[in-house]
């Protein structure tokens, strides 16, 4: 950004790959625990509304107004509680993922069609063989559509916890931001982008190995 | 200000509730905190104006293409799949981005960098919407127009937007709420608005700032959301309000 100065230097890259790789590390840590935890929560959200079908409102409309709050400004009413730390980043990285992955279970379950449900408790299968054997399975799908969603936006979150000293991905940006270098700025918005291209592809990938009667 | 230790469990210890809520109340209530350029109704007035003047240049741009693309029924995979690209772009990496080219184009820090990043952010969701709604009228509906001596613009005008307009909606709202909550980023590259107080708090170290800063773009945000949904209500009629919902054309949280 300073006038003369190439708008990437590739040497700066060469000479701050252990970073890069750091940060790339941090991002994906960051992501994959806000997934995990996010999905168990989305599984017992879903069991809830399959056993009490009033809870779905209730349940979409918590989660909504989650998934509407900033999330700066998530991150920054949860430090007074929990502070700078890990913690705060993954509360607010986990509340967005709930919306997308319930509303994708649910739809997932619902869909199964009414005579195979019938036919496996035909067949003595317990409540509980024919959500994890029948059910679930023919979700499938539907429900990696919303994971695939969730990853997404998560990776393009976990950005902002840099702000909060949680580093990722957004480290690059904010450095690049603080110190007028367009160098790390770019690495750190290119690779956010490109991760998030790369989690998607290979969670398509998986799709397409674990659901071969969908293709 | 970096904590250490698995979920930082042994980061900065919470201030005492009670403290706390006094300290907050206590900024809220200090007279000095509005009035001037940094004051609440300041600040409230930038976010408002950034995310306003965004929100009509979005729709600007997106608006005429979304109705073009739906009318003609050309540009299917670009009108849907823009809406996946929009996702997956960060919005810090936006500001990131919008950066070097508010400098190159010599228009500085703050409001503009902000603009560059908050109306390509609009586009997506109203584009798809758009398209979505136009393509998903039900085509006897377009036929009976025809035959009743329609020319273009006035079954665009008189029948599809009407017939679209809930799922148009629903995209303009996706689009404000991501515009509201970015709005909010751009105090990292000095643009005014409440990002400030949540910035400059934690700059600061001033948690009573921050928890106010959040609170007002949380309500911000919602509030967004709610002016948007009652719009819906005021301007779709009401037979046709339950005929077309939105599609799941998720926005990302910003």
């Amino acid at each position: 950004m300073t006038p003369g100065e190439p708008l990437v230097r590739w040497d700066w890259i060469f000479s701050h790959l252990g970073d890069v790789g750091q940060r790339l590390g941090e991002h994906l840590l960051l992501t994959g625990i806000a997934i995990g935890i996010g999905f168990v929560l989305s599984l017992c959200l879903a069991q809830l509304v399959r056993s009490w079908s009033w809870l779905y409102g209730p349940i979409t409309w918590i989660t909504g107004v989650l998934y509407t709050i900033p999330s700066l400004a998530l991150f920054a009413f949860l430090i007074p509680i929990t502070g700078l730390s890990r913690l705060t980043a993954e509360i607010g990285l986990v509340s967005y993922t709930l919306l997308i992955m319930t509303r994708n279970i649910v739809a997932g379950l619902q869909a199964v069609p009414a005579d195979v449900r019938e036919s496996a408790i035909g067949m003595g299968y317990t409540d509980r063989q024919l959500l994890w054997r029948i059910e679930m399975p023919l979700a499938l799908p539907v429900i990696l559509a919303g994971v695939r969603v969730a990853t997404t936006t998560t990776i393009g979150l976990t950005t902002v916890t840099a702000l909060i000293g949680q580093g990722g991905l957004g480290y690059f940006i904010l450095e690049g931001i603080l110190r007028f270098f367009s160098t790390p700025l770019l690495v750190g918005a290119f690779l956010s982008i490109a991760l998030a291209v790369a989690v998607d592809s290979a969670l398509v990938l998986y799709q397409r190995l674990v659901t071969p009667w969908a293709r | 200000m970096h904590s250490t230790g698995f979920l930082g469990l042994n980061g900065p210890r919470a201030p005492d509730p009670m403290t706390f809520a006094a300290a907050v109340l206590a900024w809220i209530a200090d007279p000095a905190h509005w009035v001037g350029f940094d004051g609440i109704p300041t600040r409230v007035g930038e976010h408002l104006t950034m995310s306003v003047t965004a929100l009509a240049l979005s729709l600007a741009i997106a608006l005429p293409v979304g109705l073009a693309l739906g009318h003609t029924g050309k540009g299917g995979a670009v009108a849907i799949n823009i809406a996946n690209v929009g996702r997956a772009l960060p919005s810090l990496a936006l500001i990131a981005l919008a950066l070097p080219v508010a400098f190159g184009l010599g228009l500085g820090l703050g409001f503009w960098p902000t603009m560059f990043a908050l109306v390509p952010l609009g586009l997506p969701p109203i584009i798809t919407n758009t398209y979505v709604a136009l393509r998903s009228i039900d085509p006897d509906l377009i036929e009976a127009a025809r035959g009743m001596g329609m020319r273009e613009w006035d079954l665009l005008r008189r029948v599809e937007i009407p017939v679209a307009a809930p799922v148009i909606i629903a995209g303009v709202r996706n689009a404000a709420v991501a515009i509201v909550a970015t709005a909010t980023l751009g105090a990292i590259v000095a643009s005014g608005g409440l990002g400030r107080y949540i910035v400059d708090g934690l700059a600061r170290q001033d948690q009573a700032r921050l928890f106010v800063g959040a609170v007002l773009v949380a309500l911000l945000a919602i509030g967004a959301e709610l002016a948007l949904a009652l719009f819906e209500r005021l301007v779709v009629p009401v037979g046709i309000r339950h005929a077309a919902r939105a599609p799941d054309t998720w926005s990302a949280p910003r």
